[in-house]
């Protein structure tokens, strides 16, 4: 537990960074009538199967945005999440988000500050904006960041033009031509993605001495992102990628939100569908959520994991390390 | 058939008709996207390592393989010769099979030696094993900082990095994982 104090030193920087931005800190609920849709992850239950039946949050967004629809328009969330059956070296199934959301930006001014809130904690924590890797590299953390789309990733350094919306068995095509290891035939669009991605894309990020912001995601893998005004088959969304020690680590994730209700109803729905037919377990939809999204503001949002960034600043590659207690420790 | 959450060193598996022994597997899980175990695995009927990502709720199949607990006897040509301990048969094992681990291999060492169609594969050895040191030159004087190694021949030929205050004729614990040092024992 050598890492408790700096923990608790990068939570101090991260409220102080946010306030001082003009965020407000809110507490969150954390055992909701319905945890989020996303088809995988999987929320404990709380309760028996009655009407006061209630969910561990996955993320705390559903009400965050009802406060953005209620009026306030920068606000942040520090607390913890819980995600079932999350255990490896970047996962424990109770961990710490920090989300903030701001009304009236896009996503590249809140990846702007996710940029900035990164570099500031490095300095607050070890007195420089850049880390030692142990393989000798120095990985810079100062903004801006390289800025990479999905697409221009997936060019480059797996020789195919990803589309977004081409089918499960043209994306297959696509990227057997290129001469990519693929699984089982009838995996779907997403796992024949990802499989690329972990297999291809990560491994080079991972080689670099920056940090990347990978943004203009596929829209088959964003709930709550809004589509490119520019592309309808991509959406607004980013992730912040930094090379460790450890190999790549997935720090964020951040939307241009989506505050269609009819098409955020059509999402829950089609994710819903999808859950029923991988036999996964099935969760209301949140109405007053959906109610409120014809109230809500133009506004970009960001999730955080703080337990890895903790990681990454302080040079850990078990996230057990930078917890008091990891699930299996309990 | 095994699943993802199976997956464990040592565990041996059938990749395209191929067995392998898992060497590392970790759990992954990209972003809005279905968990994976990231596997590192070693060929062995050729040697090499692969790496790969397997989708949690993807079968794995089991390799058809025998692992057999033999005892080491000793070294014939390039062969190492091991004897099976229940029915005291004995098979020779190429230098290739034994790879590395030939620098902890002590006579009557009881090894577990895998088999498949009969073929010895892999020979896995106690994760810790006492081995003396034949020859080492004295640590120089003053030099006493527990971090400075210097090196040790062991009596299996084997160069180890050891501690100053480490000397020769002593009986040294081996980690064989790590070929490092662990501490020294009294015989």
């Amino acid at each position: 537990m050598p890492h408790l104090a700096a923990r608790a030193r990068l939570n101090r920087y991260l409220r102080n960074h946010l306030e001082s931005d003009g965020f407000l800190e809110i507490e969150a609920p954390i055992a909701v009538p319905s945890p989020g849709l996303e088809v995988h992850l999987d929320a404990f239950v709380v309760g028996n199967a009655t009407p006061q039946q209630r969910y561990l949050i996955t993320s705390p967004e559903y009400q965050m945005k009802r406060l953005l629809a209620g009026g306030l328009e920068r606000i942040y969330s520090l607390g913890k999440v819980f995600r079932r059956g999350e255990r490896g070296r970047h996962h424990n199934p109770e961990f710490t988000m920090l989300e903030w959301y701001a009304a009236g930006w896009g996503w590249s001014r809140l990846a702007d500050s996710v940029e900035s809130l990164i570099a500031g904690a490095a300095v607050a924590l070890t007195g420089a904006a850049s880390l030692a890797l142990g393989d000798g590299r120095l990985l810079d953390l100062a903004p801006p960041w390289p800025r990479r789309s999905v697409r221009a990733l997936f060019s480059e350094y797996a020789g195919v033009a990803l589309d977004g919306d081409e089918s499960a068995e043209q994306l297959r095509a696509k990227l057997s031509v290129a001469g990519h290891a693929l699984p089982a035939e009838g995996a779907r669009w997403d796992d024949l993605f990802f499989t690329v991605f972990l297999d291809v894309i990560e491994p080079r990020l991972a080689a670099l001495d920056r940090p990347t912001m990978v943004h203009d995601w596929p829209q088959p893998l964003s709930a709550l992102a809004r589509c490119s005004p520019d592309d309808p088959r991509v959406v607004e969304r980013f992730e912040a990628y930094a090379p460790t020690d450890g190999g790549l680590l997935e720090l964020c994730n951040g939307f241009g939100e989506l505050i269609d209700p009819e098409e955020q109803r059509r999402r829950c729905e089609s994710d819903l569908s999808r859950r029923a037919e991988l036999g996964l377990a099935s969760y209301p939809i949140d109405e007053r959520f959906l109610g409120a999204l014809a109230d809500m503001p133009a506004a970009a949002g960001v999730a955080l994991g703080v337990d890895r960034l903790a990681m990454l600043l302080l040079g850990v590659s078990d996230i057990a390390e930078v917890l008091p207690f990891a699930v299996d420790e309990l | 058939m095994y699943d993802t959450s199976d997956l464990r060193k040592g565990l041996k598996v059938l990749i395209d008709g191929v067995p392998y022994v898992v060497l590392e597997a970790q759990f992954v899980k990209p972003g809005k996207g279905a968990a994976f175990t990231r596997t590192k695995m070693k060929n062995l009927l050729y040697g090499g390592n692969i790496e790969r990502n397997i989708r949690s709720g993807e079968k794995i199949a089991p390799a058809d393989v025998e692992d057999r607990p033999m005892a080491f006897l000793f070294k014939e040509g390039d062969d190492f010769v091991f004897m099976d301990q229940s029915s005291y048969e004995q098979i020779n094992v190429a230098k290739d099979t034994v790879g590395d681990n030939w620098q902890w291999l002590k006579d009557n060492m009881v090894c577990q030696v895998t088999f498949y169609n009969g073929r010895p594969l892999d020979v896995a050895l106690p994760n810790f094993v006492e081995l003396k040191i034949v020859s080492s030159e004295p640590g120089a004087r003053g030099d006493t900082s527990g971090n400075v190694l210097k090196p040790a021949t062991l009596e299996t030929g084997a160069v180890v990095g050891v501690p100053l205050f480490v000397n020769q004729g002593e009986t040294i614990k081996i980690d064989t994982r790590s070929g490092s040092y662990l501490e020294r024992v009294k015989v």
